[in-house]
């Protein structure tokens, strides 16, 4: 297996899928990927460069990390202040401005805030310290829901009540839906995240094809993959189809993963959901079901955070919804840098802004 | 040392901080300027420019696969003062000690040092040693200087790198960043990868005899080949251009890189040089390099070009250009 | 968002968790997303998790197929099905 991802890095089929690509390319196409880790990867491995002149690449609000509402933040930040807590959080939210501080802030500031690999470390952290309430900071998509619903479950199992999540994760189609909808921005395709579909199938997006009659394509990470989605589109667009397909066939299966699907509908709940940018989207939100509430960090503790407020001068809300690109933001490298980052898309790993600031010329 | 463990009545400057300086500290480094016991050591430096340099160590853990903190602590003094193209005579060592700290650790410690020292061929002149009260100073934190004289007529400088010159890199990246990754609390992977931390005096002797006119060398250690390219070009106002297919790399070190989710060109390394040489010069570079210890994988891996100043880019394996781009803050494990 | 990387399952141990190998690099994950994997399975790992099996074959022969895929001059792809 280590070959074939080499083998999915190889150049000679790289320069033969763009050369499919600019065939079928026949007029200006839109396509936004919908995945932090897309973003990386096309900035990383160059890939904008390759494109025809007439194939905008959009990111869109993939980064679960960029698109968590200030108020979520505000919230995680009050419970690192309550004596006894210790937050624990995958390394991706700890720089991520709330309203007023960040988590990274708080930890320099002397309240308890740990990095963590897999939510399984908080667990075992509540196991060696009974006298912490060890809560963690569940983001992410679907990619990421299953696994908090297998520890949120663990720790039922074991009986440890110093653990509880705040969770705060997302569910990707119905965003997918609101973007589409939205007057401000045309999207001929959808670059569809890779492992979130490897969890969730093809079927979810379904939708988007035969209401909206938008195609997508299921794509993975690896420049090839990645060239194989664009070019799957580009076909379907100059047949004049729109279909949900998968590229990404070595990870995903149309049915995805069921077991993981069924641990998830077990321990949540769709809700409403604050999408930075976009604003509440309907159901895409999820809720620790009541049958697990013991270990919901939202009920367990009551603390309220400060009114939340939007970042003064931060465009990341437009960048997110694909309506500007991040060079065209304002503040983009002026006032707004990876050093002194005013918004999350700049301050993410995987955020849109951080991407362009770091690996292509702009801003600079 | 009748105590297994540090206390504070060790730094107090009494009879028991004379019985850890004596039976611990100097009957290790055994060094005739340290045996004085003089406030300072008095020392002969050969005529000419003389390279002082200064650091301060204070990794966690301080044992980590391939090495540990006195390690690391001479070899990056040695380093530092070697990459000014000068041969290195002289270290300090400044020990901050907390309350509590095993004997037994210090005392594999101190043996890491003088075993680094003795490769070296440097001596540990002159020390100090203070103790902290439990709860402060996370074991151990070491200081040191190193003195050395420069090469005659030699005048290396990160400002003297020109479009055409050659970039060098002495051999894998990332070993150490990852090694001490793989111990820190609440990540632990299984790896056989060894700290490259290593003392690279007699390497770089070795190219400055192959190739008098290098530019200059660093070494890459916090922030990776990355902050020490972009430093470079920056200093010299120009580009360069590294091919990643012949960066050298270890096939686990790559493998922990992409389980973390790290780029390895911001991996530090301990035991690694970049030497910037001009073209006509580098096979000989190239030679020296590989005929040394800890040289053996050496590889050159890019070129300084004209264009934008201060950019490092990066030709990918796969074919296309992007930025190389310098760590902002520290690196974090990701899951995105 | 979903940094996930294929990893070989190497050993099984208690409690569903097994160590799996990425590049020579060892570490213990869960399996209990994907409770059919067994020694030498290709995983998917992201947080700690195995998150769906992979077909090395299938991958394989996935690549292979992206090779042979041509544009003939009639503006049409061909594709060599699957």
């Amino acid at each position: 297996m280590a070959d074939v991802q080499a083998a999915w890095r190889d150049p000679e089929l790289a320069r033969h899928l763009v050369d499919l690509i600019e065939h079928a390319a026949d007029r200006p196409l839109k396509l936004m990927e919908v995945c932090g880790t897309h973003t990386v990867a096309i900035a990383r491995f160059g890939l904008r460069a390759l494109m025809p002149e007439n194939i905008t690449l959009l990111s869109g609000p993939g980064c679960p990390v960029c698109v968590t509402a200030n108020r979520d933040i505000d919230l995680a930040i009050e419970l690192a202040r309550v004596p006894g807590v210790a937050v624990t959080t995958f390394g991706d939210m700890m720089k991520v401005p709330g309203s007023y501080s960040s988590l990274a802030r708080e930890k320099s500031e002397g309240r308890d805030v740990r990095i963590v690999y897999s939510p399984l470390d908080a667990i075992k952290m509540a196991q060696a310290e009974p006298d912490k309430q060890v809560v963690f900071l569940g983001i992410g998509f679907e990619t990421t829901v299953p696994i908090i619903a297998a520890t949120i479950k663990q720790a039922a199992a074991l009986g440890i009540e110093n653990f509880s999540v705040l969770c705060v994760h997302k569910t990707v189609p119905g965003a997918l839906e609101a973007l589409v909808n939205d007057p401000d921005v045309h999207i001929d395709g959808f670059i569809l995240p890779g492992h979130v579909s490897t969890i969730i199938g093809s079927a979810p997006y379904r939708f988007i094809a035969e209401k909206y009659k938008v195609p997508g394509v299921v794509t993975g990470f690896e420049p090839v993959d990645i060239l194989q989605g664009v070019w799957m589109l580009a076909k379907q667009l100059h047949e004049g189809r729109a279909e949900i397909e998968i590229a990404y066939q070595r990870g995903v299966n149309a049915d995805g993963n069921p077991t993981a699907r069924a641990l998830i509908d077990e321990v949540f709940e769709p809700i409403d959901a604050e999408w930075r940018g976009i604003g509440v989207i309907p159901g895409t939100g999820l809720g620790i079901r009541e049958a697990f509430s013991k270990w919901d960090a939202a009920k367990r503790f009551d603390v309220t955070p400060p009114e939340a407020r939007a970042i003064p001068g931060c465009q990341c809300g437009e960048v997110l919804r694909g309506a500007i690109l991040p060079f065209q933001c304002r503040i983009f490298g002026k006032g707004c840098t990876p050093e002194h980052p005013i918004g999350p898309c700049m301050v993410s790993s995987e955020g849109s802004c951080a991407a362009y600031y770091r690996y292509t010329d702009y801003g600079r | 040392m009748r105590s297994d463990r540090i206390l504070l009545s060790h730094g107090s400057g009494g009879t028991m901080m004379r019985e850890l300086i004596e039976d611990v500290f100097i009957s290790r480094f055994n060094d005739e300027a340290l045996l004085r016991m003089d406030d300072a050591a008095s020392l002969v430096v050969p005529p000419g420019r003389i390279a002082l340099t200064t650091d301060t160590y204070v990794v966690t853990p301080r044992f980590f696969p391939g090495g540990d903190i006195g390690k690391l602590a001479v070899a990056g003094t040695v380093n530092d003062v070697a990459t000014a193209g000068a041969v290195p005579m002289f270290l300090t060592v400044g020990f901050v000690l907390e309350e509590g700290l095993m004997v037994e650790e210090l005392v594999r410690i101190l043996d890491s040092m003088v075993a680094v020292a003795a490769e070296a061929g440097v001596r540990i002149v002159t020390g100090d040693t203070k103790v902290v009260e439990r709860g402060h100073g996370d074991g151990i934190y070491i200081n040191t200087a190193g003195v050395g004289v420069v090469r005659e007529g030699l005048d290396l400088s990160s400002s003297h790198c020109r479009p055409g010159d050659v970039v060098l890199l002495s051999g894998t990246l990332g070993d150490h960043g990852i090694a001490v990754m793989s111990v820190r609390e609440g990540l632990s992977f299984g790896t056989d990868i060894l700290s490259d931390a290593a003392p690279l005096n007699h390497l770089v002797g070795a190219v400055l005899d192959a190739a008098p006119d290098v530019r200059c060398f660093r070494d890459p250690t916090r922030g990776g080949l990355a902050s020490c390219l972009n430093e470079l070009a920056g200093a010299s106002g120009v580009s360069m251009t590294v091919d990643e297919d012949s960066v050298p790399v270890r096939e686990q070190v790559r493998g922990a890189c992409e389980m973390l989710g790290y780029d390895v060109y911001q991996v530090a390394n301990e035991g690694k040089m970049v030497a910037i040489v001009p073209a006509e010069q580098a096979d000989a570079a190239l030679a020296a390099m590989r005929a040394s210890r800890y040289g053996e994988e050496a590889a050159i891996i890019g070129q300084v070009t004209e264009g934008h100043a201060g950019r490092v880019y990066v030709q990918t394996t796969f074919g296309a250009r992007r930025i190389m781009d310098m760590l902002v803050g520290e690196q974090l494990p990701r899951i995105c | 968002m979903c940094l996930a990387i294929p990893a070989k399952v190497v050993l099984m141990n208690e409690g569903g968790m097994a160590e799996v190998d990425i590049h020579g690099v060892t570490r213990t994950v869960s399996l209990s997303l994907t409770p059919e994997a067994e020694i030498g399975s290709w995983v998917l790992i992201h947080a700690g998790f195995s998150i769906q099996i992979v077909d090395e074959e299938f991958a394989n022969e996935s690549w292979e197929l992206i090779k042979q895929i041509e544009w003939d001059d009639s503006d049409n792809p061909l594709e060599v099905s699957a």
